[in-house]
């Protein structure tokens, strides 16, 4: 069943509030400065990319129909919701388990207030983008709050396209994802340009995880190769509570990625993946932070990025283990397959242990695509450019066993198969 | 039709390694070669294949009258050679099904697809004469498995590629008896009049099983006897020093 929902039913206006919060960001946005090369935050990084001077307000887009039904995923959703230039363009949510709340932030900033403000933006920005997340706070209005009431299970995945279209337009995404105690929920965000003209995409989702819920979370990223966006992920996970995140970044020119998982229970657990093909000249600026706050608690990061021709990858991760948070367990990995002589890899891995009796480990790895394998696979009549996708292909294919849904292992598999122009089954 | 070493000379950096070899393998036929370590057995099989850390200072290989040289690894096992390694390499993320649908892939013309439900009736017929489990199509190539496995795999890969040269490099190393078997019915039932094989084996052992045409000895980068399946046996028996020895003597 499939609602397009027409303007009067998404017209609402904005909370008193949420207006004062909004002015507040704008302000803070002003007054902040902008990254310097001094900002440890933006070692390496490309200030250059930064210059907001260009972007205008996004205007309405030309056809929604067209992005509707270009806004293809998995088989079967739970729910589905469409974004075109920050506006509400398709909303099906029929198939939604009784009590989830799956609705554009403005709708639930008004029906669901209490628990929206509770948890919309509530982390402090630490990892270099404050001002970005400013902005993105004082400008946001598309954007969707899932909410899934305490011991229910979502079954199907909820996913939520965010289209920009038109040159230099802004674009705001947010998800706001919000579990209750031992449920369990999929979440797909898609992040497109519906043409090839430079945008800026400002997007923060925050994920709240209480006591045993798990949540699957994928963000897939495919912003025009020229574009400009800053992704600004935080998620606090509970006692007992299990967190899978991973974002593929298929697109983009140059890209901020902030990611915080803070273990704030025992027994909490936080899976932080990312797979990032890199060609051309594109960037991607990946910052992260693994903060260890409850004793017993687990955090597992893998980031992979492949860099062809000049393209360049910048990490910087930090596990941070509290005071008290003994019997943590932290691992943090970062594998970067060199393609091209002309990219480079920037990888700054750091631990920060407070705590007793604690278990972690964290590393870079740099290669390049190993000869004999490439001859194994030439010497059974496979191209040699093809057996180079393959090699970066089966990179990325082994991160993937890692997720839990056979269904969803298959279908991002294939995502990322079609991405590096390879035949897909 | 034949696969037709002509003078073969290559080095591995300054180091000669086969220093005039010469050996036809008319197609149909089953040829081994036998030889001490270091006798540049695997050598032979990797320049024929292309490797590139071999260079090839003189000779010829002809496959089917045409010159293997100057062609890519690729282009050579397009051109009908296969080669099945003594080390076969782990490909991690890339599945069997999709490595080999790519190998047949890359022998269409452009622009036409693989077939898939053909192709997977063909790859589980196979499989199944090669006590294969079927799980097996969704593992990455040679990833974690066992000696065995991996020379298995390197059989089917022969059984679906249906090169008209085959070389099987130490297909027997790392194999118990039971392994050894398997693997020698799979090379077996692909004994044709249209395909030639090069067994390439330390051991006399592997030659009960793929019973050969003709047996070559190579000593020091040449072939220096050739014979019936009885030269094989001598060689079990007696080493290689007799053959030293009489190679001295005619010095």
């Amino acid at each position: 069943m499939s609602t397009t929902l027409d303007d009067n039913t998404i017209e609402t206006t904005t909370p008193a509030w949420l207006a004062e919060l909004q002015a507040a960001a704008l302000k803070d946005y002003e007054n902040t400065p902008a990254p310097t090369r001094r900002d440890e935050a933006w070692r390496y990084s490309d200030l250059s990319a930064l210059n907001l001077d260009a972007f205008v307000e996004a205007k309405p887009v030309e056809s929604e129909g067209r992005l509707i039904n270009s806004s293809r995923g998995v088989e079967q959703t739970a729910a589905k919701l469409v974004f075109g230039n920050n506006a509400l363009l398709h909303a099906d949510t029929a198939s939604l388990p009784a009590g989830v709340v799956v609705a554009p932030l403005d709708v639930a900033a008004r029906d669901h207030a209490e628990i929206f403000r509770r948890y919309f933006m509530a982390q402090p920005v630490e990892l270099g983008s404050h001002k970005y997340a400013a902005l993105h706070k004082a400008r946001v209005t598309g954007g969707t709050f899932i909410y899934v009431p305490a011991n229910v299970e979502v079954a199907l995945p909820i996913e939520v396209f965010h289209w920009v279209e038109g040159e230099n337009a802004s674009v705001f995404p947010h998800t706001l994802i919000i579990c209750g105690e031992n449920s369990k929920v999929t979440v797909l965000d898609y992040f497109q340009s519906s043409d090839n003209q430079r945008a800026f995409a400002c997007g923060v989702n925050d994920l709240h995880l209480e006591r045993g819920a798990k949540l699957n979370y994928v963000a897939v990223q495919n912003w025009s190769p020229t574009s400009l966006a800053f992704h600004i992920n935080s998620t606090i996970v509970a006692r007992d509570a299990t967190s899978s995140a991973l974002s593929l970044n298929f697109g983009g020119g140059f890209v901020r990625g902030e990611s915080l998982s803070r273990l704030d229970g025992e027994g909490s657990r936080s899976e932080m993946l990312s797979i990032n093909p890199l060609d051309g000249t594109r960037i991607v600026d990946q910052r992260t932070l693994q903060d260890h706050a409850a004793p017993g608690a687990a955090s597992d990061l893998l980031y992979l990025n492949a860099l062809d021709n000049a393209s360049r990858s910048i990490f910087a991760g930090l596990i941070k283990v509290e005071e008290g948070a003994h019997r943590t367990d932290a691992y943090q990995k970062v594998r970067n397959l060199i393609l091209s002589n002309e990219s480079e890899a920037n990888s700054m891995p750091g631990l920060e242990i407070l705590a007793d009796d604690v278990r972690c480990t964290h590393g870079a790895t740099s290669g390049e695509i190993n000869e004999d394998e490439l001859f194994y696979m030439q010497a059974r009549g496979i191209r040699k450019e093809d057996g180079r996708r393959l090699i970066v292909n089966g990179f990325f294919q082994s991160l993937l066993e890692r997720l839990e849904s056979a269904p969803l292992r298959e279908y991002l598999g294939r995502k990322v198969t079609e991405r590096l122009g390879l035949p897909v089954q | 039709m034949s696969l037709e070493i002509k003078d073969l000379h290559a080095n591995i950096g300054d180091r000669e390694i086969l220093k005039g070899l010469n050996l036809t393998i008319p197609k149909g036929e089953v040829h081994a070669i036998m030889g001490k370590n270091g006798s540049g057995k695997s050598t032979l099989a990797k320049v024929m294949a292309g490797h590139p850390s071999y260079e090839v200072t003189g000779g010829d290989v002809l496959l089917d009258g045409s010159s293997l040289f100057g062609l890519e690894p690729d282009q050579r096992a397009r051109a009908g050679l296969f080669l099945a390694f003594q080390y076969p390499m782990e490909i991690p993320g890339v599945t069997i099904a999709n490595f080999i649908r790519a190998a047949l892939q890359a022998r269409l013309p452009e622009g036409e697809e693989l077939e898939a439900v053909e192709y997977y009736k063909n790859l589980y017929a196979q499989m199944d004469a090669l006590k294969m489990p079927r799980t097996f199509t969704s593992r990455s190539v040679n990833d974690g498995f066992s000696g065995g496995e991996k020379k298995r795999c390197e059989v089917l890969q022969l059984a679906m590629l249906k090169p008209a040269y085959a070389v099987l490099d130490e297909t027997d190393s790392g194999l118990d008896i039971d392994a050894l078997k398997i693997v020698a019915e799979g090379v077996n039932t692909l004994r044709s009049p249209d395909t030639g094989f090069l067994v390439i084996t330390h051991y006399q052992r592997l030659l009960n099983y793929i019973v050969p045409d003709v047996v070559h000895v190579m000593v020091d980068g040449r072939i220096v006897r050739s014979g019936g399946k009885d030269l094989a046996l001598k060689l079990e028996a007696e080493g290689y020093d007799w053959i030293e020895k009489e190679l001295l003597a005619t010095a």
